[in-house]
């Protein structure tokens, strides 16, 4: 395998190995935030940091590191950078801090963080590891943006709390979709945001499992 | 009594670790293709939970919380901000111990488990539980409730969603919602069916 260039490790994981659409990582706590802009917006850029940082001190160590403790070691750097963040963000943004609540927590176990460090740091020099663990985390913000600007403008009619849309109860035009605030309208979206992208970038579609049969017989079922 | 049943009837049907925190969600979608399979791992996740939960209630209330060192003459340190760490410390720790233990004392539970131990490290459900353990102030009694709960609600998930996936393979999916994105779609309608208990009063 050739050595990847820095600007394929950056921008693939956008779009064409996206890890929320195509790698299945990192969904837990990618939900649960973007129920508006802001918090997701913290989100998106908590994890890209831990994620590249973790990349860069794991691919630094990584030809000390035993095998056979890796994912003790590799656990331990990541949960200790998920600490710094979790201090910052309660030092200078408590409120949101306490809004976001488990879910800064929870980078330490979110899929992104540890597969990458496993399938990308462990075998690439530092300075590439750092940028793969950026391009990643820029590949799990823009779904986690994408889900938040939704949620927030067509469920609330606002945009980091912005009133953009008047709303019907305000004597605007908009009725608001309440649904679009609770949880399951999450899922709604990411298929369907992963259904365009696989419009759109058709190598990506899985194959069925199972195929119906071609109707053989000229005559209608009955 | 009255008050540990509705913390439990709480933890697994109006807040379902699964489908309505999304927590676990990678292993959720990674392994229910299979009913079997998606109820042995369920019940891993039911063992492990009931365990690490009070286990790390322990260790909050008598190591890290502040003022939790009086016993040992230190009244004033607040090892809180450590959590995070001794949490995921003791979550690995117990699954490998219990992997050991399960492989000496009962390898038929081993075989059956064996797969999804080590997956479980790794399942935000399991870190989540003590996380909100620690933010609702649940003593040694409720943990333990909460921790069987909260396990039993990610394993009823997995298993009903898995059913639903083993039906839904013979169906006629369009080409780019194939396999991922249905998933998302059927968890979105379930996760809409499990929010009608939130109207429950306990």
């Amino acid at each position: 395998m050739s050595k990847p260039s820095v600007k394929e490790v950056l921008l693939n994981p956008i779009f064409a190995n996206n890890p929320i659409g195509l790698q299945i990582l990192g969904i837990c706590s990618a939900l649960a935030v973007t129920s508006n802009l802001k918090t997701a917006l913290v989100m998106s850029i908590a994890l890209t940091l831990v994620t590249a940082f973790s990349n860069l001190f794991i691919s630094m160590i990584r030809s000390q590191i035993p095998g056979s403790i890796r994912m003790i070691v590799q656990m331990v750097i990541i949960a200790s950078l998920v600490i710094v963040v979790d201090q910052i963000l309660r030092a200078y943004a408590f409120s949101l801090a306490k809004q976001l609540s488990v879910f800064v927590g929870l980078i330490i176990t979110n899929c992104i963080v540890m597969g990458r460090a496993e399938a990308f740091a462990m075998q690439n020099p530092p300075g590439l590891s750092f940028m793969d663990g950026i391009g990643n985390g820029l590949g799990y913000s823009v779904v986690l943006l994408t889900l938040g600007v939704i949620r927030e403008l067509f469920g609330a009619g606002k945009l980091f709390g912005v009133e953009i849309i008047t709303l019907a109860k305000d004597g605007g035009w908009y009725v608001p979709n309440g649904l679009l605030l609770l949880p399951p309208s999450a899922f709604f979206l990411i298929g369907l945001l992963i259904w365009a992208l696989r419009t759109w970038r058709t190598e990506q579609v899985e194959e069925p499992a199972f195929r119906m049969a071609q109707q053989v017989i000229t005559k209608e079922a009955y | 009594m009255e008050h540990y049943l509705s913390l439990f009837v709480r933890a697994v049907f109006i807040e379902n670790m699964a489908l309505s925190f999304f927590l676990g969600m990678c292993t959720f979608i990674a392994i229910s293709k299979k009913v079997e399979t998606a109820i042995g791992l369920g019940i891993a996740v039911i063992v492990v939970q009931t365990i690490t939960v009070p286990a790390n209630n322990l260790i909050y209330t008598w190591l890290l919380r502040d003022g939790a060192l009086a016993w040992a003459g230190l009244p004033d340190v607040d090892l809180s901000f450590l959590g995070l760490l001794s949490y995921i410390g003791v979550i690995a720790a117990i699954v490998q111990i219990l992997e050991m233990l399960l492989d000496k004392y009962v390898p038929s539970l081993y075989n059956a488990l064996g797969v999804f131990l080590p997956l479980i490290t790794v399942n935000c459900a399991i870190m989540a539980g003590s996380l909100f353990m620690v933010e609702r102030d649940y003593n040694l009694a409720e943990s333990t409730v909460y921790g069987v709960g909260s396990g039993a609600s990610w394993a009823l998930a997995i298993a009903l969603l898995a059913g639903i996936r083993e039906k839904l393979k013979y169906s006629d999916v369009p080409a780019g919602l194939q396999g991922l994105g249905i998933t998302f779609i059927t968890i979105g309608l379930m996760s809409l069916g499990f929010m009608s208990f939130s109207g429950v009063q306990l």
